[in-house]
């Protein structure tokens, strides 16, 4: 992050202001994705006028940053209507799409968006592994079709890699593949649970030992694996657990679903007001539960404000807590990816272990303190 | 000499934070801030009203500054923009900016 965005965010929380919003415009996609965590039905989505409404409200609203996904964009007959009026209204506009249905005409439309960036899912370098995942035959090959068309353009794209079990060994392949077309490579480690509340697609996440992989490549970390990797700096002193905020979510940052349905996050699905009967500005400043969520400090978290993690090694995510049913609770996720990183017990599994003493579990002793983990 | 055109360049993002003007280049999504002074001018940056006009109905009424030492500052200001793709420049009016 550069130094003017950190000064922005920092005025931006200062002020109330709602700098990045992400706005879905629909949750109908042409592919399946094994790990997707949406309902694709349509369940009554916002109507175009209804959107062009919402963009001007949040432009009134200071928003800076607008990502829009979904779903698949394109799905949305609409689309370049609203993503125009998005320009107009000088956004600073994000795509997000898996570019299968992206041909010249398309790819002519989104250069004129001028988007800071167009994100584009892609699994895998093979077509098999890809497919697979997506569930739609032919999509890496069409999804590769329209990067092309949009980076022939001088549109910047990014290949967005969820990391799974099934297509962890190709990562590699994918970072090559970027590299060839001209496209910048984001990872994902995260797979995110169904909306509905339903944990079991997080089966299809990659292990310790693959994750410990990930964070030991410096190609992915943007810094020294040992840096990345070092020992957590212990919880952070009482003065500054007051201070700090557990991220941007309903601080700086808010998602808006199809159906206008307004959470402090895309993975934190906490209702807090709907558009269709409540202003975009009401709701960011008036609602209870958004103003519940900007006030917990990570001092107010009774498991990870004492743990050694706190000082920087772990990204708690309030989301995921929130769906293991605490929003000031841990996020086992991110617990164990801090452990991975460090090799030290994070609080909140140190608590799961005392909560649950459980037939069948090995207890490891670490060598680096006197705490024990409990694996199943 | 001939009249100075600027209009605002439509592939930027732009928006008023806190009485600044944070705007991100369309090219290189390189962020700027302005000041109150560069935020007047870009505000004021319709494509079709000369940047002399500018200079003396905005600038000059809005802060206290000699017209002759603005319009110069102004000029370095706009040519600075315009090389970070944020301001178009012509010497004719530029009729498709709004």
């Amino acid at each position: 992050m550069t130094q003017l965005i950190r000064e922005m965010s920092n005025t931006a929380q200062r002020l109330g202001i709602p700098l990045g919003v992400q706005l879905d415009l629909t949750y109908r996609c042409n592919e399946r994705c094994v790990h997707c965590y949406l309902d694709h039905d349509d369940h009554g989505e916002m109507s175009t006028a209804e959107i062009k409404g919402l963009l001007d409200q949040m432009a009134e609203a200071g928003v800076f940053f607008l990502t829009i996904s979904g779903g698949e964009i394109l799905m949305r007959r609409d689309f370049f209507e609203i993503a125009q009026h998005a320009r107009s209204l000088m956004f600073c506009l994000k795509l997000k799409t898996n570019a299968v249905m992206i041909h010249e005409a398309e790819a002519d439309r989104i250069k004129a968006l001028a988007p800071e960036s167009v994100q584009i899912s892609v699994y895998s370098h093979r077509p098999e592994v890809h497919d697979a995942i997506s569930k739609l035959p032919g999509s890496l090959r069409r999804s590769l079709a329209g990067a092309r068309l949009l980076v022939e353009r001088g549109v910047k794209v990014i290949f967005a890699n969820v990391l799974m079990r099934n297509n962890f060994q190709d990562y590699t392949g994918v970072q090559k593949l970027a590299a060839e077309l001209g496209a910048q490579y984001t990872v994902d480690p995260t797979i995110t649970p169904m909306m509905d509340g339903d944990r079991s697609i997080l089966n299809l996440g990659i292990g310790q030992a693959e994750l410990q992989q990930v964070f030991r490549d410096s190609s992915l970390l943007g810094t020294s694996p040992e840096e990345f990797c070092d020992l957590p700096k212990g919880p952070l002193a009482e003065a500054d657990a007051m201070e700090t905020l557990p991220c941007s979510a309903g601080h700086t940052f808010c998602y808006v679903s199809p159906y206008g349905e307004v959470y402090p996050c895309v993975q934190f699905p906490l209702p807090t007001g709907n558009l269709r009967s409540t202003k975009f500005l009401d709701i960011w400043k008036h609602s209870p539960q958004m103003n519940e969520v900007r006030s917990i400090t990570v001092n107010d978290l009774p498991v990870c404000s004492t743990c050694s993690h706190s000082s920087g090694t772990c990204s708690r995510c309030p989301g995921l807590a929130y769906m293991e049913g605490n929003m000031r609770g841990p996020s086992s996720q991110d617990c164990e990816k801090s452990y991975t990183r460090t090799g030290v017990v994070t609080a909140g599994m140190m608590a799961h272990s005392k909560a649950k003493p459980a037939d069948g579990l090995v207890q490891i002793h670490l060598a680096s303190n006197e705490n024990v983990v409990n694996f199943r | 000499m001939s009249a100075v055109y600027i209009a605002r360049n439509k592939e930027v993002a732009a928006r008023k934070l806190g009485g600044e003007m944070m705007i991100m280049s369309g090219r290189d999504s390189t962020l700027f801030s302005l000041n109150q002074t560069a935020t007047a001018i870009w505000q004021a940056a319709d494509g079709v009203t000369p940047l002399a006009e500018i200079v003396t109905g905005k600038l000059c009424a809005e802060f206290d500054v000699d017209p002759a030492v603005a319009l110069r500052d102004a000029e370095e200001l706009v040519a600075g923009l315009e090389q970070h793709g944020i301001l178009k420049v012509s010497n004719v009016p530029i009729v498709d900016a709004q």
